[in-house]
């Protein structure tokens, strides 16, 4: 590939004129509302200059607008870490399917149907009272989207990405999870094609529950290892 | 490339920040460049170490300012122009050069969920000896390649041990520049935090790394 930073500093150098002319016509941008998030510096023309390329990959025959509906509808309402839930629900109500999840991953969530993209190769690491899984990728934002779907913004997040390997107790603190001096914390950093997951402990007083009922206790956060898993959910969908 | 995407132990990025009841996209052209890259990544023009070298490539600065699927449509532009899909002066204009020829078919919604379930593993069934066994002692090698790489700063030149060998995958160093998949090993590296970190780090605790072969010296 030609590309160079150069390249990108022209690129970046037209896009200070579009976004120019984007503020001519900023009642056209689609994106609607002020950026109440700190870390989302978007610029007022990214709606356009998306749009722009979408229009023109279309007229180019090179993507399908019906495709690019079906991917982000899939994304938003199909794939989930209600997939995650249901992998440890099962694991925790089956003892053999817990087995065959911590030595094949790939077969066991398979069992349950999923898989692919992004999820391709799978593990899955087990907490324990005295081992304390988590998951992170300091590259970039690798992430097993067949069964936690896309990443959360602080999971891509430089603080994130720079601080789990170095201070993985302190990321965790600020989670709200203090863990005991004893305890054995693993740090996955996901830097080639494995996706991980985290099997989190079963809370204590959840015996009595079956399978349907203890999935709703799995948090999003307790299968990338930045929470554990209470008895009952606390509110929030985190 | 010692890039600034290479954060692995950089300190004072600040507190890790939780949206509470996050959308899936906080913009609809956030969706779009989302499904754009996966669609026009059905042609098979690059792949994912090519995709994610574009995006290190952004400089520095640009790279800690823009939000995350910025970078993401600056990187896909990168790939559409360098890999002849589309001609830079097309994405300026959003219109075809006059006479261009139409690109058929693209990916249908109808293919999308068996696009999704069948992914693309990296992973290659090709007889590849491994160098390492589990258990074995070795060290993450001094490199600084200019290119792609998936070995991090932060683990160059630390002893760690083999806990499992992954199997064969593609190599993407030499995947991301399309100079070849090179397949080898992946083995997890297990590092103990205090031989990445110094004595302040637990003696317990550890960080595991997943990688390739080349990366990797016996110690």
């Amino acid at each position: 590939m030609e590309s160079t930073r150069r390249d990108f500093l022209a690129a970046a150098a037209g896009a200070a004129g579009a976004a120019a002319a984007g503020d001519l016509n900023a009642h056209a941008d689609d994106s609607g509302h002020t950026h109440e998030h700190e870390h989302q510096a978007v610029p007022s023309d990214m709606a356009l200059r998306v749009k722009s390329l979408e229009s023109l990959l279309v007229e180019k025959g090179l993507v399908d607008r019906a495709a690019l509906d079906a991917l982000v509808d899939t994304y938003e309402n199909k794939v989930g870490p209600r997939n995650g839930a249901q992998v440890v629900a099962r694991a925790w109500a089956d003892p053999a399917y817990k087995q065959r999840l911590l030595t094949d991953a790939d077969k066991a969530l398979g069992e349950l149907g999923f898989g692919g993209q992004q999820g391709e190769h799978m593990v899955v690491v087990e907490n324990t009272p005295t081992v304390h899984n988590m998951i992170v990728c300091t590259l970039c934002s690798c992430y097993p989207w067949p069964v936690l779907g896309l990443p959360p913004v602080w999971y891509k997040s430089a603080p994130y990405r720079s601080r789990s390997v170095i201070d993985p107790r302190g990321v965790l603190r600020e989670f709200g999870l203090e863990l005991a001096d004893n305890v054995e914390v693993r740090v996955w950093d996901s830097t080639a094609e494995l996706r991980y997951l985290v099997l989190p402990e079963r809370p204590a007083g959840t015996e009595g529950l079956s399978e349907a009922e203890l999935a709703p206790l799995v948090t999003r956060d307790s299968l990338i290892g930045v929470a554990n898993v209470q008895p009952r959910r606390q509110g929030g969908a985190a | 490339m010692n890039g600034v995407h290479d954060m692995g132990g950089m300190q004072d990025m600040g507190p890790v920040r939780e949206e509470k009841n996050e959308p899936v996209f906080h913009h609809p052209w956030e969706g779009r460049v989302f499904a754009t890259y996966i669609a026009t990544g059905a042609w098979r023009k690059w792949n994912i170490d090519a995709a994610r070298y574009m995006r290190e490539l952004i400089p520095p600065a640009d790279y800690l300012r823009m939000s995350y699927y910025e970078k993401w449509y600056a990187g896909l532009v990168e790939l559409l122009v360098g890999r002849g899909l589309v001609a830079r002066a097309e994405v300026e204009s959003g219109k075809p050069a006059p006479g261009s020829s139409k690109a058929t078919p693209p990916l249908t919604a109808e293919q999308v969920p068996t696009a999704r379930h069948r992914g693309a593993s990296t992973s290659r069934d090709v007889a590849v000896a491994a160098r390492f066994k589990t258990g074995q002692a070795v060290r993450a090698r001094v490199i600084n390649p200019v290119g792609h790489t998936r070995l991090p700063r932060y683990a160059r030149g630390k002893l760690g041990a083999i806990h499992l060998d992954h199997g064969v995958f593609v190599f993407p160093d030499t995947n991301a520049l399309f100079q070849g998949e090179k397949p080898q090993h992946v083995y997890s590296v297990r590092f103990a935090a205090r031989e990445l970190w110094g004595d302040a780090a637990k003696p317990q605790d550890a960080v595991y790394i997943d990688l390739w072969e080349d990366y990797l010296e016996p110690a």
